[in-house]
């Protein structure tokens, strides 16, 4: 199993809101891998692809996103929810 | 739901005046949508393997239909959908349902119990964001008991129909047609997500009408662009329901021709025409073309709520959201005007005798440091988002200007350290108080708006809330249109740019008074833009020569000038 990590800093205005957290979910659920996102490096690690849990962080603005992913395609899934972030979402998984 | 008892069912035409939160017009028959009916009882479980394949039928359900909706919308609307769908499909949310299921559970409560949770979690939540979510689950909530117990209804709308209902869930408004149909809400709110859908789609809609007495396929007529419900009109009802209609529909039409043109005066001087906005939905469906900016945003509605005050970010964000729509046009953003007619629960003072007199505006925002410092750094954070102009209300005296200038000088510094984008705004006050006007030179400040509604209460010494004197509290009045010539004078000497917001700028009488006395920019509700414009391209400067028995010469005496008129 090959594992992946990245972070970025989360400078959309909302903080981590509804249409935010939707695109982090739908993108994540694209890969095979277990993909997880945190607030903080040092966690607590919370399941990317539940909206759920997702929104339960209730990130701010200006808070550095960590993701780290374990499976197959581990680091494409990290690269993607990296610069979905750095695009300040506005790019659309389908 | 809201109907104690039955109202009694009256005969003939009966008129119910509502809050308007969508405008328009709507004529047939009364669809009365009711609350869905479940048993009261607790269903008995038919056994594990059954509920959970009804749970199981009732989510894919529920999926299938919401994924329907979502292809058909965009926006804000598509995006609550976007987030319904995400849950419905989140094994985080539905697994503790199944859980209970195989503790023997019947699959309606224990999808209750398990979004229940969820609701409880978001109501909770600091943030007005978070728990105005809880408002989407509940809508989920419903949509998923609904295909359980088999009650499913889709009301059907034929032609024209009106929808009343005590309340109505975004996504049953999304799954009916609308088209020549209208809204007439018992409860609800002009500030709901599904007001804020219905003026997306312009679907004529009314909220809180109270309760109706209505018998289905009864006609109505919703006249929602000036907030009054028929029922049971006769025929005069209707001639004259109709021909309104017609007159509305055609002085719209001008005025959406009209709206996006700049104002010109017949002399073809420029008039700039902002918008005043008292909630940020109001700017959805509304094109920024039709303003030359948004000259009054009124922040109390973000203190409206039950739960306390609202936090930094939040304001920062519903703040940015209105300088992104504004797409570089300037955005006039008034601090917290509480107090007066505007109390606060545990923020303005209780009781005081004359509270227009009292601790309200800037004077309640210099009291409360603590609340004022957070929409302080709130608002230079959004400032990155556009170009912001920062306004203070109720200004008096030229020390509230130089407190507040170093507040913000304060929320800079903090800002600074903290690493957190900010940008400079431009810092303005209102001219509502007397004193101010006559004083203005005294006052440092980046530009000037006049609160008419306020100067006018406070000029006369008549108030707003009082109809035994509102033919003193006239706008129009020559002390009020004096003190608009001095400050409109005043402002032009300090280079300064002076615009007026309040409801004297979009009275079609008061307005060429207040042109003439000098003044060159006007914030008036959107809907009144057109009006406002066409009000203004035929307003002429008088000459000399043109001394007569005209508006002009009345005006004259009005501003003190003996009848000559300016210029």
């Amino acid at each position: 199993m090959t594992t992946a990590t990245g972070s970025i800093l989360m400078t959309h205005a909302v903080g981590l809101h509804a249409r935010p957290s939707v695109k982090v979910t739908k993108l994540a659920k694209s890969f095979a891998a277990k993909v997880e996102l945190a607030a903080s490096a040092t966690g607590p690690w919370t399941d990317a692809k539940s909206i759920v849990r997702v929104m339960g962080l209730k990130v701010p603005q200006n808070t550095v996103l960590h993701f780290r992913a374990e499976g197959p395609d581990s680091q494409s899934a990290v690269d993607a929810l990296v610069a979905l972030v750095a695009g300040d979402f506005e790019g659309v998984p389908e | 739901m809201s109907m104690n008892g039955e109202p009694k069912i009256e005969v003939g035409p009966q008129s119910r005046q509502g809050r308007i939160a969508s405008g328009g017009f709507a004529a047939g028959p009364i669809v009365r949508l009711e609350p869905t009916k479940r048993a009261a009882a607790t269903p008995q479980s038919a056994g594990p393997a059954a509920e959970r394949a009804a749970l199981v039928a009732a989510l894919a359900h529920a999926r299938h239909d919401l994924s329907d909706l979502v292809s058909g919308t965009t926006g804000e609307a598509s995006d609550i959908l976007s987030f319904q769908l995400a849950l419905v499909e989140d094994d985080v949310l539905t697994e503790p349902a199944f859980a209970s299921i195989g503790l023997g559970e019947p699959a309606s409560s224990a999808w209750q119990k398990a979004v229940g949770t969820l609701i409880a979690d978001y109501d909770a939540a600091d943030e007005e964001y978070f728990r105005a979510r809880a408002g989407d689950l509940r809508d989920l909530e419903t949509r998923v008991l609904d295909v359980l117990s088999g009650s499913t209804q889709r009301p059907d709308l034929p032609e024209g129909a009106i929808l009343v209902a005590d309340d109505l869930a975004p996504s049953l408004f999304l799954s009916l047609p609308w088209d020549g149909r209208g809204i007439a809400l018992e409860a609800g709110s002009a500030t709901s997500h599904v007001a804020m859908l219905a003026r997306s789609r312009s679907v004529p809609m009314l909220v809180g009408l109270g309760p109706l007495a209505v018998l289905p396929g009864e006609r109505a007529l919703l006249n929602a662009a000036e907030g009054c419900l028929v029922l049971r009109p006769d025929a005069e009802t209707e001639r004259r329901f109709n021909s309104r209609h017609a007159q509305l529909e055609s002085i719209r039409q001008q005025d959406a021709s009209q709206a996006k043109r700049p104002a010109v005066t017949a002399d073809g001087e420029r008039v700039e025409v902002h918008i005043n906005i008292a909630d940020p939905a109001e700017l959805d469906n509304l094109d920024p073309a039709i303003c030359d900016g948004i000259g009054l945003v009124r922040t109390e509605f973000l203190f409206h709520e039950r739960h306390g005050l609202p936090g930094e970010a939040e304001q920062a964000e519903v703040y940015a959201r209105m300088l992104r729509w504004a797409k570089g046009r300037p955005v006039t953003i008034r601090t917290l005007d509480a107090g007066g007619d505007k109390p606060i629960p545990g923020l303005t003072l209780d009781g005081e005798a004359n509270p227009f007199l009292g601790l309200r505006g800037i004077r309640l925002s210099l009291a409360h440091p603590e609340v004022f410092r957070i929409q302080l750094r709130a608002l230079l954070r959004a400032s990155t988002a556009g170009q912001l102009k920062i306004m203070i209300p109720m200004v008096s005296i030229p020390e509230e200007m130089e407190r507040v200038r170093a507040l913000i000088g304060q929320a800079r510094a903090e800002l600074d350290r903290g690493g957190i984008r900010h940008r400079a705004a431009a810092l303005g006050m209102m001219v509502e108080v007397p004193a101010a006007a006559v004083t203005l030179d005294l006052f440092q400040t980046d530009f000037v708006s006049i609160g008419s509604n306020d100067l006018v209460q406070y000029t006369m010494a008549a108030g707003r809330d009082s109809d035994a004197v509102a033919a003193l509290a006239d706008a129009g009045n020559p002390a009020v249109l004096r003190l608009v010539g001095m400050v409109a004078r005043a402002a032009s000497e300090l280079g300064i740019p002076a615009s007026l917001c309040g409801e004297a700028g979009a009275d079609p009488r008061v307005l060429p008074l207040l042109l003439a006395a000098g003044l060159r920019s006007v914030s008036v509700a959107p809907a009144r833009v057109g009006e406002v414009k066409r009000v203004v391209s035929s307003f002429r400067r008088e000459r000399p020569r043109d001394r007569r028995q005209s508006l002009a010469r009345r005006l004259g005496h009005a501003l003190g000038l003996g009848g000559a008129g300016r210029g």
